[in-house]
């Protein structure tokens, strides 16, 4: 019995069957409460695990030995966002300039409140700097992280909370503002709350997801271009 | 399936493989998304299997995010000293990047929309 447990506890399987298991419990209850912000799938997935991981005493490599391959799909996945990016080829066309002109101010805007607002409230310098890559996906926040001498692990939990929120403000926001089209309502998600905002914004239409993925990857690299150049000028 | 995977894997490398011998500040995968989705704008249209797959992969993106999101276990120290303004300054601060981006775009691609019509 006791092998048997441990082999529980070490195989891959069950890192990867409990994610599925959470995931697919998330979009149960997200599904029931009509889509309720506070019932985003990424949030109460990860509660579920957290509490799992808590309870039963399993650690966080062990879990991640199993949800690695659910990770790893990452990578395709961000690339098939060019089959939806393609689908609008003509929308993207016509709005090339306002989509660029927007992708800086709006990046601009998110890495400065952030800094303003730490500084308001004197964080830490160290979680100050940590903070500012988090409106990028977690690969480019940890290098711009390390870059100008942050803490990348703490960056990642930067990232996902801002995802987190991003994406749970979604539909409140767009029951707000109904004049904005699905490419506005994708594009202001890539842009603030990068990939986690973009499965939100896939949710809404293709479109939407398309130009959320679209600004997720090309504020990735103005914020490599932006954040060490305002943590030169704050002088942080 | 198949098909798919090999494409998606084979641009995503390439990606990978160019993003480091250029050392260029994004991650592999958002420029493999950008020579696809180049190569569809030479090809002038998106191979069958991939128009079938891609929406299949992508209606459950949020289910990647979850492992990394449960890595958020290990800062328990610093989040619990930190937690409460670090939540704040994030929400505020993202709402804030949020209406100022699309409050822009909608302003910028309506004039845009305008001119051209007077034009």
């Amino acid at each position: 019995m006791n092998s048997a447990l441990s082999w529980m506890e070490t195989s891959p399987l069950s890192g990867l069957f409990l994610t599925l298991l959470a995931y697919r419990c998330a979009l149960a209850l997200n599904r029931r409460c009509h889509g309720h912000p506070l019932t985003n799938t990424v949030l109460v997935g990860v509660l579920l695990l957290m509490a799992f991981l808590a309870l039963s005493g399993m650690s966080y490599p062990q879990y991640m030995r199993g949800a690695q391959f659910i990770q790893l799909l990452l990578g395709p996945a961000t690339v098939a966002l060019a089959v939806p990016l393609y689908d609008n080829l003509l929308r993207l066309r016509r709005s090339a300039p306002a989509l660029l002109i927007t992708l800086w101010v709006g990046s601009c805007i998110g890495i400065l409140s952030g800094a303003l607002l730490g500084m308001a409230v004197k964080l830490p310098r160290a979680l100050l700097l940590s903070l500012l890559p988090r409106s990028t996906t977690t690969p480019i926040a940890m290098g711009i992280s390390e870059k100008i001498g942050g803490l990348p692990s703490l960056t990642v939990g930067c990232v996902l909370i801002t995802g987190v929120i991003g994406a749970a403000m979604l539909k409140p926001l767009q029951k707000k503002f109904p004049q904005f089209d699905d490419m506005t309502l994708g594009f202001a998600s890539g842009i603030a709350a990068h990939g986690v905002g973009t499965a939100r914004a896939l949710q809404v239409s293709e479109t939407a997801g398309a130009f959320s993925g679209l600004a997720m990857g090309l504020n990735g690299l103005v914020t490599a271009i932006l954040v060490p150049l305002f943590c030169s000028l704050l002088q942080l | 399936m198949l098909n798919s995977l090999i494409w998606l894997l084979g641009y995503q490398l390439a990606g990978e493989f160019l993003a480091r011998s250029l050392s260029l500040p994004v991650p592999g995968s958002v420029l493999g998304m950008l020579l696809l989705f180049l190569t569809f704008c030479v090809r002038k249209t998106i191979p069958d299997h991939l128009k079938q797959t891609a929406p299949a992969l992508l209606s459950h993106l949020s289910l990647l995010f979850i492992p990394a999101g449960v890595g958020v276990i290990l800062l328990g120290s610093v989040l619990g000293a930190y937690g409460l303004p670090l939540l704040l300054l994030t929400l505020v601060s993202t709402l804030l990047t949020w209406l100022a981006s699309a409050f822009l775009l909608h302003y910028l691609s309506s004039r845009q929309r305008r001119m051209r019509g007077a034009a």
